[in-house]
């Protein structure tokens, strides 16, 4: 079993409001992050898959197929974009980096076909990540 | 949904590695430069991973404004611009780099509700760390 990790890096922009807190609330629990003219980061995103050896092409994966299946899913929906506006899963949920940790590895798990997905690591800055390994 | 948060804390201290249960002797031998006489200071960073389901209402593990509180009041204002040893948690223990650690997590397993404490990681230098899962981890 081996593990593989690529990297990108998004920017984008998001809020974070919860309509059913009052506003007094959504201030209390999200501090400035609560501003709604909305603020921005530069996301790093690690992607973690795990399988055997190919032994004919000495693979994990096809590296080239996963960095086409990260701009797809995760660049071009999330780059230069403001999450809460233009990216569906948050249209309804709350941008935080758990939520967004959560909502790559969804839009990424189905498309992997020789490797399985381990790990989404998403650095929201350099002193603060999230990591999500699905469902446990 | 059980999530990892990992957030990265720097603070600066000073250390002397030195046991008394050693020789002068041996604790040059053991320590090195490390036991210098007069001490010497690292830029810890430390990463505190904590764990738990996503609250549907906020979005978060837990709120990182308590964790930053917690750490402020329990680890910075106990460890920042100090010299560990004289600090009473190393009054029967060497400031080792993993005996810190162990330190950190015992004291934020205490102070820390807000989620479960995974894990506490110091960077001692770029080439070093140490890490420490509570004792589960080592049965």
């Amino acid at each position: 079993m081996i593990h593989l990790t690529r990297k990108c890096e998004f920017s984008a922009s998001h809020y974070y409001h919860n309509p059913e807190f009052t506003p007094e609330e959504n201030q209390r629990i999200f501090g400035k992050c609560a501003n709604l003219n909305g603020h921005g980061h530069n996301y790093t995103l690690e992607v973690t898959v795990k399988g055997e050896v190919d032994p004919t092409t000495g693979f994990v994966v096809d590296l080239k197929r996963l960095k086409d299946i990260l701009n797809d899913e995760v660049v071009e929906a999330m780059d230069h974009r403001h999450l809460n506006k233009e990216v569906p899963e948050f249209a309804n949920q709350i941008p935080t980096t758990e939520n967004i940790a959560v909502a790559i590895w969804n839009r990424l798990s189905s498309k992997l076909c020789t490797a399985k997905l381990h790990r989404v690591r998403v650095y929201e800055t350099p002193d603060l990540f999230v990591d999500y390994y699905g469902e446990q | 949904m059980k999530v990892h948060l990992t957030r990265r804390y720097m603070i600066a201290a000073s250390h002397r590695l030195h046991s008394d249960k050693l020789s002068d002797a041996d604790n040059r031998e053991t320590y090195g430069k490390c036991n210098n006489p007069h001490g010497h200071g690292h830029n810890y960073v430390i990463e505190v991973t904590v764990s738990g389901q996503v609250n549907p209402r906020t979005g978060m593990v837990c709120n990182l404004a308590d964790l930053d509180e917690c750490f402020r009041r329990e680890v910075m204002d106990r460890f920042d611009h100090q010299d560990l040893n004289t600090r009473h948690e190393f009054a029967a223990q060497v400031p080792t780099t993993e005996n810190f650690a162990v330190v950190i997590y015992d004291i934020l397993k205490r102070e820390f509700h807000g989620a479960h404490l995974e894990k506490v990681r110091i960077e001692e230098t770029a080439n070093n760390s140490f890490e420490f899962c509570g004792l589960a981890q080592l049965s």
